[in-house]
């Protein structure tokens, strides 16, 4: 299912763990949705100077926050920012369709953690975060799959009632 | 490596009985049995053998037993050819809320075309309460299906008491029994269903056959219209292949079936045992002992099932789980919602279905290969963290 790059990425996951006192942290995702991230970052001279991640999700989840970590690792705050969705699948030499959510998490978690940084850097408490966290992401209600499309629906609102 | 594969849910190997008696029938026995001439007419006699071992198999006659492609099939068939030809009597339908997708997508597909459906829910351990199919049951009530077993629980359903009702009351009752037929003993006499799907790969048979059971007098519409095989109510050209390795494999199971009950359940009982001995917050799901024999179904806290069975499947270790990672829909499995297992919970679920195949050395090696695995991903979840626990040695 997983390309070798994603199951190098999984298997060994690079990055792994916390950072006591980081300068920044992001969480995105919940349990039912089936994948957690958290990132924690250390900066220095505007620099991400480490970048370590915790993750709750399946193969493609671990996978993408490890890549996350390494392609943002000793990059400015604004070029970490620059991170996208599609920069993460292309790093990782493409995911199947169905976990293309998993890559938008990774790139939210390290946002979030920047964000933190620079809320706390001009004394605010981050409080909001840019994008909503209680969503779950189903590539299934993409119009262009339609083969499932006429269930998906119904188990969305099941499992954001639960 | 050697492979270990505890998911004879999604594959059960073939017995070689079965591929040897179905080997003539992709070589000289190629006839047509609609054909009026020899090469079609040794080849019904076939059929016929397998249609009379199949029926044994669930104490029916062989003239209620129509091949199908499958499970699917038959489910699809029994809800749609059963509401359709039942319609003067009403368009409402009675289910459980743990059904396979292959009756759950079928009635979400006959709600829009009308049809009135209650969906009963289930106990903690994913019981039907008969008693709340009695009270479902209205005037227009043309059609009760409830599952014999959901494979992802192992839980067995009260079918007999519910079948008790439903004739009572003279509603048509199906059940979809996929999970069972095989694997434990099955009665349609016993169990007072009108219509039964069953599969042929869970006792050995191969993939792509099944059966539905329609009890003499049932009214059913055919799903699929053209000829007049099966009767005129299954056209197309009979699967011969498929069917005879169905004869086959119902044939052995009819004598093996104590055997391989006796066989799976020290294992699974030694599953269910052993890994939340070894492994901390583990949970159960289903029935302790009203279950599949071979069926040991768990959730592990704070990991998520496919990264533990891709670890697994590296080890040479198959199972399943009814994670959302896993399904293609990416929602956790509704059968584990509909129990009251939240849906974090359920993301960590492991499903161990055992077979013949497996062996004590098996779960040994399961023992040893899943606890490293389990605290790995632990160690990299962030809920294992919040927790603040004292992570047990490996």
């Amino acid at each position: 299912m997983y390309n070798e790059v994603v199951m190098d990425h999984f298997t060994n996951p690079r990055n792994v763990g916390e950072i006591p006192n980081a300068d920044g942290v992001g969480s995105v995702g919940n349990p039912a949705c089936g994948d957690i991230m958290e990132f924690y970052i250390k900066v220095k001279d505007n620099v991400l100077e480490d970048v370590k991640f915790k993750t709750f999700g399946c193969g493609a989840a671990i996978a993408v926050s490890s890549m996350v970590s390494e392609l943002a690792k000793g990059k400015t705050l604004d070029e970490a920012m620059q991170i996208t969705n599609a920069s993460v699948i292309d790093a990782l030499e493409g995911l199947p369709k169905k976990k293309h959510h998993c890559s938008n998490l990774g790139a939210d978690a390290l946002h979030r953690a920047i964000e933190d940084y620079q809320a706390k850097q001009k004394g605010n408490a981050f409080d909001k975060p840019s994008d909503p966290p209680e969503v779950c992401s189903c590539p299934v209600c993409d119009v262009s799959d339609a083969e499932e499309a006429p269930y998906c629906a119904s188990a969305c609102e099941r499992s954001s009632t639960k | 490596m050697r492979v270990i594969n505890m998911d004879h849910v999604a594959a059960s190997p073939i017995l070689p009985e079965v591929v040897d008696a179905m080997l003539p029938f992709l070589k000289e026995k190629y006839g047509n049995p609609s054909s009026m001439h020899g090469m079609g007419e040794e080849v019904t006699d076939s059929m016929d053998e397998a249609r009379e071992k199949v029926a044994a198999l669930i104490n029916a006659k062989p003239q209620e037993i129509y091949f199908t492609s499958g499970g699917t099939e038959a489910n699809n068939w029994a809800l749609k050819g059963g509401l359709f030809a039942n319609r003067a009597k009403g368009s409402h339908l009675i289910t459980s809320s743990i059904e396979h997708f292959s009756i759950m997508h079928a009635i979400k597909a006959l709600e829009k075309m009308g049809i009135e459906v209650t969906r009963l829910p289930v106990d903690k351990y994913g019981f039907v309460d008969p008693d709340d199919v009695r009270k479902a049951i209205t005037p227009t009530t043309a059609l009760i299906s409830i599952m014999h077993a959901n494979n992802e629980i192992g839980t067995i359903e009260p079918i007999a008491e519910i079948g008790k009702i439903a004739k009572e009351r003279n509603v048509p009752f199906h059940t979809d029994a996929v999970a069972t037929v095989g694997i434990v003993p099955v009665d349609v006499q016993d169990l007072n269903v009108d219509m039964l799907s069953l599969t042929a790969n869970p006792f050995y048979g191969p993939h792509g056959i099944g059966a539905l059971f329609v009890r003499k007098g049932t009214k059913i519409s055919p799903l699929l219209d053209g000829g007049i095989q099966e009767g005129g109510y299954r056209a197309g050209t009979e699967n011969v292949l498929g069917i005879i390795g169905m004869g086959k494999a119902a044939e052995i199971a009819i004598t093996q079936i104590q055997n391989r009950m006796d066989h799976v359940r020290p294992l699974r009982d030694r599953l269910m045992k052993e890994i939340p001995a070894i492994i901390e917050e583990v949970g159960f799901v289903g029935h302790p002992t009203i279950r599949l024999p071979g069926n040991a179904s768990l959730t592990v806290r704070y990991v998520e099932g496919e990264s533990m069975l891709l670890f697994l499947d590296m080890e040479g270790v198959k199972i399943a789980s009814g994670s959302a990672c896993i399904s293609r829909s990416l929602k956790v499995s509704h059968v584990m919602l509909a129990m009251g297992i939240d849906a974090g919970t359920a993301q960590g679920s492991l499903l161990f279905t055992l077979g013949t195949d497996n062996t004590n050395e098996d779960v040994d090696d399961v023992l040893r290969i899943l606890p490293p695995i389990v605290q790995r991903l632990r160690d990299m979840s962030p809920l294992y963290k919040k927790t603040g626990r004292i992570k047990a040695a490996s």
